[in-house]
């Protein structure tokens, strides 16, 4: 009747106001409590020494894209997938490939370890999450025992186990996040929200509780309540997708990397952005980011093919590391803390430690030895095989015009 | 119909806002004051800061064995 479409038309009216209201008072609070930068109160901390870092192993083996890792608790098996369908597992030291198995999809654009080290979690176009128990027994084939545990109604974009080998969670391109029972199937909680693809998740460390974080194309960044499924904090500072969220290591906080070029630490406490980490010279997304054990160090790997390193506390760069020969698609630091692991668009993972020799890392090959991309490139949402609108970005061109050449050779950077 | 839904969907919008303007919120500094203490505190158990020795070192070069 005309009367109820006024009466809708005017609830709908005040409700878009109370929001606006909300959203400014929200401003509001959030600035009230903004009395200083956090690389102030850094100020007097003790700037970090030369930072040198050498590659010691490089896993080859991946015929394709390598789209994401994860560690084992062991500190030295890591699982990684590709875009070619593959997923391997590795001995980090020995740089063996202990199993192998192709998945029915391409672009497996997530894989997790489990915390007992007994099994692997994939998924990518398949919208599903995948679970594939690890046997040494020559004689079984592993594909055979895969238990299909995850359906969204888009690609999955992230999966991580919990702490237990028991549920795991995912992301999706259908713009939610879910928790499921591995036995069983089961869906235990799903989290909506979201305006677009979720791209990556984290769960808070284990003494913190049980939320966790997501990062989508729709440049927020959401912590949510995993019993209640509820969205408990939510913070819109980057200017474009996120594609790589990462708690601190107190759980106070959490980083994310985005395609604006920027990584970002958010704190929970203050309920704000406390720090970017960004420069002019980097115009690259960020791909993927991981803190060192103590939270002072961020690792972020870019578009551009490089890592940078960052002084968490004071903001700058203390490190760029060369190696890979196209994007940085995946990076993580070892269980240890002893390592970290990138994985590149190059084919290759390379796990870096601490190097005792002030031996300068050298940059990688000359240009001209450099395999070039044989096509043009779309930059923007290349990551995600489904782009199309929900890209928001720019479109820039064939990567070998638009890529910086770096102007210096040394990894030492203050 | 499209609505209600739309109203529905706003009514969504506005607790959920309401639900984070009512959290309790720390000063910055505080907060930064905790992080910089959380570093300082797990600096020297952080083998990516300090260095791991090379006998220690998991990933070290993989030395040949030979035989004598």
């Amino acid at each position: 009747m005309a009367t109820d479409g006024l009466h809708e038309n005017e609830t709908l009216a005040s409700l878009k106001s109370e929001a606006e209201s909300l959203k400014g008072k929200l401003e509001e609070e959030r600035a009230k409590l903004h009395d200083v930068e956090l690389h102030q109160v850094a100020e007097r901390v003790e700037a970090l020494g030369q930072f040198v870092m050498k590659t010691r192993r490089t896993l080859k083996g991946h015929g394709n894209k390598v789209l994401c890792m994860d560690w084992c608790k062991d500190k030295r098996r890591i699982v990684s997938s590709s875009q070619d369908g593959k997923v391997i597992v590795w001995d980090s030291f020995t740089t063996n490939k202990e199993h192998a198995v192709t998945m029915p999809c391409t672009w497996v654009m997530a894989c997790a370890y489990a915390p007992s080290g007994c099994a692997i979690a994939c998924g990518g176009l398949d919208n599903k999450c995948s679970v594939y128990p690890l046997t040494f027994d020559k004689n079984e084939n592993m594909a055979a025992k895969k238990k299909s545990v995850a359906m969204h109604t888009n690609y999955l974009s992230a999966c991580s186990f919990t702490n237990s080998d028991m549920q795991i969670l995912t992301a999706s391109g259908d713009g939610t996040c879910a928790l499921w029972d591995v036995e069983s199937g089961q869906l235990l909680q799903s989290f909506h929200g979201h305006g677009a693809d979720v791209l990556c998740l984290d769960l808070a460390p284990s003494e913190t509780g049980n939320t966790f974080v997501s990062g989508g194309c729709d440049k927020k960044a959401m912590v949510w309540d995993m019993r209640s499924g509820q969205c408990v904090q939510a913070f819109e500072t980057h200017e474009s997708d996120i594609n790589s969220v990462r708690y601190y290591p107190s759980g106070d906080a959490f980083a994310s990397g985005s395609d604006d070029a920027t990584c970002r630490l958010y704190d929970l406490r203050a309920d704000r952005e406390v720090a970017i980490y960004s420069k002019e010279s980097i115009i690259f997304g960020a791909s993927s980011v991981d803190f060192s054990l103590s939270g002072r160090l961020l690792f972020a790997g870019y578009n551009d093919y490089t890592i940078n390193v960052w002084d968490v506390l004071k903001g700058s760069r203390v490190s760029i590391l060369f190696g890979h020969e196209n994007r940085v698609s995946t990076l993580r630091v070892s269980p240890d803390g002893t390592a970290f692991c990138s994985g590149s668009w190059d084919h290759t993972l390379r796990a870096q430690p601490q190097a005792l020799l002030l031996e300068v890392a050298l940059p990688g090959l000359e240009p001209s030895d450099r395999p070039g991309p044989s096509a043009p490139v779309n930059l923007r949402g290349c990551a995600r095989p489904t782009c199309k609108t929900t890209c928001s970005g720019i479109k820039m061109g064939p990567v070998s015009q638009k890529l910086p050449k770096p102007a210096f050779q040394s990894t030492l950077f203050k | 119909m499209s609505g209600s839904s739309s109203v529905a969907a706003m009514k969504k919008v506005v607790q959920q806002l309401r639900l984070e303007a009512g959290l309790n919120r720390m000063k910055v500094s505080q907060a930064a004051a905790d992080l910089k203490q959380f570093c300082l505190q797990n600096a020297q158990h952080d083998p990516l800061l300090t260095g791991v020795s090379s006998s220690t070192n998991p990933f070290r070069p993989q030395k040949v064995c030979s035989f004598l």
